[in-house]
């Protein structure tokens, strides 16, 4: 199962997603610096009609539409905790919704720090198909809206830091061999000298956060869609290379030990009465390179990329129908991770 | 500017730590994210405060900072002063109105000024015409100059007619 799994999804093993953003806005109308709320209202509108009063068949129909400020905070969280919508999108403030398709690999973002954010994501490396996604999405929505665009400066938003083609393209690794061993530094530090962002911890932190790091490019301008997607891929397949000769590596040295590593998270996660997010995080992590390296049968990589989605504070409480205090997310988190992970659920 | 640990250095490293579950950010300089030993990588910090001149003196030398009379947009109203404070920009005419401003910041930050990539359909038409009319020209001049008259003239046909299906078509 495993097996099939990452012969479907390409580079799986260390790429988790590839997501691309598009930053739009509409010509006539301020950003959202200086818009009113008269406005806002309006281009939400302008938005819900060329998504789903048009006559394009079938357009609209694979999305539903979320107004921000008549969803509960539990319901908008969980978007979040889907990577659906941004943290700050969700606070709840008037004229904001998210229009999402029905896989949840498309989301449209209006008033966001731009009128609109088109976003795709997709498991493991793919970004050139989000971003043929995207761009077609934008081909389609333009003729209905017209973004705001000038042959100098490309798509015009709100930040200059986004003006040009407005593209954001990220890839979400999971690289624990190289944060366990140190390495990660300098890697990190080479992609910033570069031009490519790094975010995610490294230190006791990066544990904490399950070993993950997304890179983006931070050049938006002067540089075409494909040259953006190819230079993004280019960097994270080579970061991708490192980890995997460096597990093997690791393995290699003392196997011993990396099974000991594995099995006892393991154990943890199969056993544990209280599970905080943090530790639950850095536990599927060695878990997920265990699976990886074949020392789990009965589990495979959809269950952990699952599992990491379920262990979050908004998706736990939806799964309880209940806000949840700390302490009693701690004791589900751990419940519902011995169900999945448990020794009898294992085959 | 100024980091959040030591209240002394300049701020050029976007911290972020999770404290029960909350995420936590913080400004640091390097100095005191390397102490931490959790150093969070976020450049753009380091480039904004660059190009938003944080430090002593920082965007003194920017143009139309100082001795001019204030730049602002006419469409939104926002200033130029505006933008270097808040670091975003109005509407999209801002970014006619402070081109010039804009330009250094613009290379600054991306390497470059000029946008190569995706354009609106409708755009593009309008582009490739004014691209196609400013070579026309140009083979114009030099056929003029190289006493190729009758080449001259079929080029200004050319031209006249696209200038003429640019007015008519257009609207
Ligand atoms: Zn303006």
């Amino acid at each position: 199962m495993n097996q099939k799994d990452m012969q479907q999804i390409p580079e799986l093993d260390v790429a988790i997603s590839s997501r691309v953003r598009f930053a739009r806005n509409l010509e006539s109308y301020p950003f959202s610096t200086r818009m009113t709320r008269a406005q806002g209202a309006e281009i939400l509108n302008k938005v819900k009609k060329a998504m789903f009063s048009d006559k394009d068949a079938g357009f609209g129909k694979e999305f539903t539409y979320f107004e921000m400020n008549s969803m509960k905070p539990l319901d908008r969280q969980l978007l979040v905790e889907k990577h659906l919508i941004s943290p700050e999108f969700a606070d709840g403030k008037a004229e904001r919704a998210a229009i999402i398709s029905k896989d949840e690999r498309v989301s449209i973002l209006v008033n966001e720090e731009d009128h609109l954010r088109l976003q795709c994501i997709y498991p493991g490396m793919q970004l050139t198909e989000a971003w043929k996604r995207c761009d077609e999405l934008d081909s389609r929505l333009d003729e209905k809206l017209g973004f705001a665009f000038d042959k100098y400066s490309g798509y015009l938003t709100c930040c200059p830091t986004n003006s040009g083609t407005g593209i954001r393209a990220s890839v979400m690794l999971h690289l624990p061999a190289l944060a366990m061993t140190g390495y990660i530094k300098s890697i990190l530090e080479t992609c910033s000298k570069v031009g490519v962002a790094v975010r995610g911890a490294y230190g006791e932190n990066s544990e904490a956060s399950g070993n993950m790091f997304q890179i983006s490019n931070q050049v938006t301008l002067g540089q075409t869609e494909e040259e953006i997607i190819a230079g993004i891929s280019n960097i994270t397949s080579q970061i991708s290379r490192q980890e995997r000769m460096l597990r093997d590596e690791l393995y290699k040295q003392n196997p011993n030990r990396f099974e000991d590593r594995v099995y006892r998270s393991l154990g943890l996660l199969q056993n544990a009465r209280i599970m905080s997010s943090e530790e639950s995080q850095k536990l599927l992590s060695d878990v997920r390179l265990g699976v990886i390296m074949g020392m789990i049968p009965g589990v495979d990589l959809k269950k952990i990329s699952d599992l990491m989605l379920m262990i979050q504070p908004a998706y736990l409480q939806k799964l309880a129908g209940a806000e949840l205090r700390p302490e009693e997310r701690d004791q589900r988190r751990a419940d519902m991770l011995r169900k999945n992970l448990g020794v009898g659920s294992l085959q | 500017m100024i980091c959040q640990q030591c209240h002394m250095r300049e701020a050029n490293v976007h911290y972020t730590q999770i404290i029960n579950g909350n995420k936590v950010e913080m400004y640091l300089c390097s100095q005191c994210a390397e102490e931490k030993g959790k150093l969070t990588f976020s450049p753009q910090l380091s480039l904004g405060s660059l190009l938003w001149g944080f430090g002593p003196g920082g965007g003194a030398d920017y143009p139309g900072i100082g001795k001019q009379p204030v730049l602002r947009c006419d469409m939104c109203g926002m200033s130029f002063d505006d933008f270097r404070r808040l670091g975003k920009l109005g509407c999209p005419n801002c970014y006619r109105v402070f081109r010039d401003n804009l330009e250094p910041i613009l290379r600054r930050l991306h390497g470059s000024a000029e946008h190569t990539g995706k354009m609106p359909a409708r755009m593009a038409d309008e582009i490739k015409t004014s691209n196609e009319l400013k070579r026309l020209k140009a083979e114009l001049a030099s056929a003029v100059e190289n006493e190729q008259y009758e080449k001259a003239a079929e080029l200004r046909d050319r031209i006249r007619e696209i200038e003429n299906s640019g007015k008519s078509g257009g609207v």
